[in-house]
């Protein structure tokens, strides 16, 4: 039943031509979501608004931005020092990437946790892999751009990564160059594809939310929606939820931007670039740390590449290893366990990553990366057969409104506007 | 939600009506100063403004003689008038000018006109400042886009510029200096 979307004419002439009310209160505002999301269901939502800031302050700072080897380091600190806060959009933008990766990767873990990569979410969760590779380019270029001494090194040893592949490797590493080493062409095609690659984003994010939208969003408890009983509107209840979560989220954001901005940063980056001296120490953005120490836990060039870039594509065959029928790991006693291991084991992939690999974080390392391939490899396929999952409850409203609680009046009914 | 329980429909004011104006007026006043920043920053950025000041030796500058100076970005004609040309432009009737202004408020030392050398119609620069130029059928400059014509003061006499060329902020710092801006 389409209720008419507005009194107003204009709207009304509008919509019967190009129908975006109706669209707009199909898709925000009736929507029906299920009724018992957690507080982990906002990260998806906070990770597209960090996308938004990130465009939004990324094309202002190009406003001020040069793509020059001699001038981008000293354009960036015009931007700094000289620009009207002009300090405020660059650390808006820094420390932006990371909390738009802190927000994507709880979103990846509420994922894990609460099986929302199963069927019939399969290629919901993949084009969600796909933006995080998206993500994960963008970031590494831009962190080149201000070419300072870790944007330099670290734009050397990332792009030499594809030195290993066999025959072509070096051809390939010549041709993302444009030259013999890092120099000013790669400067100049890092910025070009640093402002296209996040539109790319918007694009797949698009594709993500529409395959959201097909079947709506999993739930803590990981069984269907069976009638309108289980749903509420998403507007007002998921709107003003995810507005709370914001604010609680840009409290954070802000305390970091204005309190400890470059907490997150290396301060050898304040270096203007220099190719004839390596910094003693190269570790790259935090949120790279994981796959880093994947990539120098293994001792051969090309199978740590092979193992760091599997690391994350290993996530798109997820949806086929893990052969349990059930979502939530709310019913899965075993496999709760071993995703709280995992947890530990990023954690651990992360602080190895961040040291120096000698003596005792060349075996944690190696002991954590084979375990990240060891969980999704063996244990998730072995867990899914093996595993005696807890009686799921008959439907979403019964186990909200719980089984020997009061009788609320109207409960269990479909939940209206108010 | 019963409507004889809903407060709107006796017309009055409720507890969400206020909640939701104060949370309204709280978010627009936040947008407009999380984007005020963004706004100021494509104004002149501060080493744009530190360069806002150009010192010119004048010294050298030979009576009759026109030199072009760069403020700002932009062309700021000094004039060195000779007694007949600041003779011309305090003989007209400032009244009958389209942009009255008499030469004595433009100028600080009647021999130096400086202003800035940008037509005031649409922005070109005006001739006159090189030998052999046209400046127009009163002695000044004339702009070749359209057609303007100004005076030995550099006030506009004909053609389509509404007012005279600007004279620019400017102190002698000494007797043969100035600082313009």
């Amino acid at each position: 039943m389409a209720a008419p979307v507005a009194q107003n004419r204009l709207v009304r002439w509008i919509d019967h031509r190009l129908p975006v009310f109706t669209f707009l209160d199909h898709e925000l505002h009736q929507y029906p979501t299920p009724r018992n999301l957690s507080y982990w269901w906002n990260f998806g939502s906070l990770a597209g608004i960090m996308l938004v800031i990130m465009i939004f302050s990324g094309i202002f700072l190009a406003m001020h931005y040069t793509p020059h080897k001699d001038l981008a380091f000293d354009s960036v600190e015009r931007i700094m020092r000289d620009v009207n806060f002009g300090w405020l959009m660059r650390y808006i933008h820094m420390n932006g990437a990371s909390f738009f990766f802190i927000a994507t990767y709880i979103h990846i873990f509420r994922g894990l946790y609460y099986g929302s990569y199963k069927e019939p979410r399969e290629l919901l969760w993949m084009l969600g892999v796909v933006i995080l590779i998206l993500m994960m380019a963008t970031a590494f270029m831009g962190y080149v751009l201000p070419w300072g001494q870790m944007s330099y090194w670290g734009a050397t040893v990332i792009t030499n990564l594809f030195s290993a592949i066999p025959w072509i490797g070096e051809d390939i590493v010549t041709l993302l160059w444009g030259g013999f080493t890092v120099d000013n062409p790669t400067l100049n095609r890092f910025f070009s594809l640093h402002y296209l690659l996040p539109f790319v984003i918007v694009g797949v994010v698009v594709l993500h939310l529409v395959a959201l939208h097909q079947h709506g969003s999993n739930n803590p408890l990981g069984i269907d929606r069976k009638g309108p009983q289980d749903s509420i509107p998403f507007h007002p209840y998921y709107t003003i939820k995810d507005m709370y979560g914001l604010a609680v989220f840009l409290l954070v954001y802000a305390a970091m931007v204005f309190y400890a901005p470059n907490f997150l940063g290396d301060p050898a980056n304040y270096e203007p670039a220099n190719p004839l001296v390596t910094p003693p120490h190269i570790v790259p953005e935090w949120y790279f740390l994981p796959f880093y120490a994947i990539l120098r836990a293994i001792p051969n060039k090309l199978l740590g590449v092979v193992a760091m870039f599997g690391a994350i594509l290993i996530l798109f065959a997820l949806p086929w290893l893990d052969r349990s029928r059930v979502r939530s790991a709310r019913f899965r006693p075993v496999y709760k366990w071993f995703f709280w291991l995992l947890v530990i084991d990023c954690v651990v992939l992360t602080w190895v990553g961040a040291n120096p690999p000698e003596g005792k974080f060349i075996l944690i390392g190696r002991i954590a990366t084979f375990w990240y391939f060891f969980h999704f490899l063996i244990l998730v396929p072995l867990i899914g057969v093996l595993e005696r999952p807890l009686p799921l409850p008959t439907s979403i409203s019964a186990a909200v409104l719980g089984k020997g609680g009061p009788k609320l009046a109207g409960a269990g009914a479909p939940m209206e506007k108010p | 939600m019963a409507d004889t329980a809903n407060p709107h429909a006796s017309g009055q004011p409720t507890r969400r009506d206020f909640l939701t104006l104060t949370a309204v007026a709280t978010g627009v006043v936040g947008a407009g100063a999380a984007v005020w920043p963004f706004i100021d920053s494509l104004n002149p950025a501060k080493d744009t403004l530190a360069l806002s000041t150009t010192d010119v030796d004048l010294a050298p500058i030979q009576p009759g003689q026109r030199v072009t100076v760069i403020w700002r970005g932009k062309p700021v004609f000094i004039d060195h008038r000779t007694p007949e040309e600041i003779e011309k432009a305090r003989q007209v009737d400032v009244n009958a000018l389209p942009d009255p202004e008499p030469d004595e408020a433009r100028v600080q030392k009647p021999e130096w006109l400086v202003v800035v050398g940008v037509c005031t119609h649409l922005g070109c620069i005006p001739l006159g400042q090189k030998t052999g130029d046209a400046r127009g059928e009163f002695g000044g400059w004339f702009c070749p886009c359209h057609g303007s014509v100004y005076d030995t003061s550099g006030r506009i006499r004909q053609g389509p510029a509404p007012a005279n060329l600007t004279v620019p902020q400017y102190t002698f710092t000494s007797d043969t200096t100035i600082r313009i801006g």
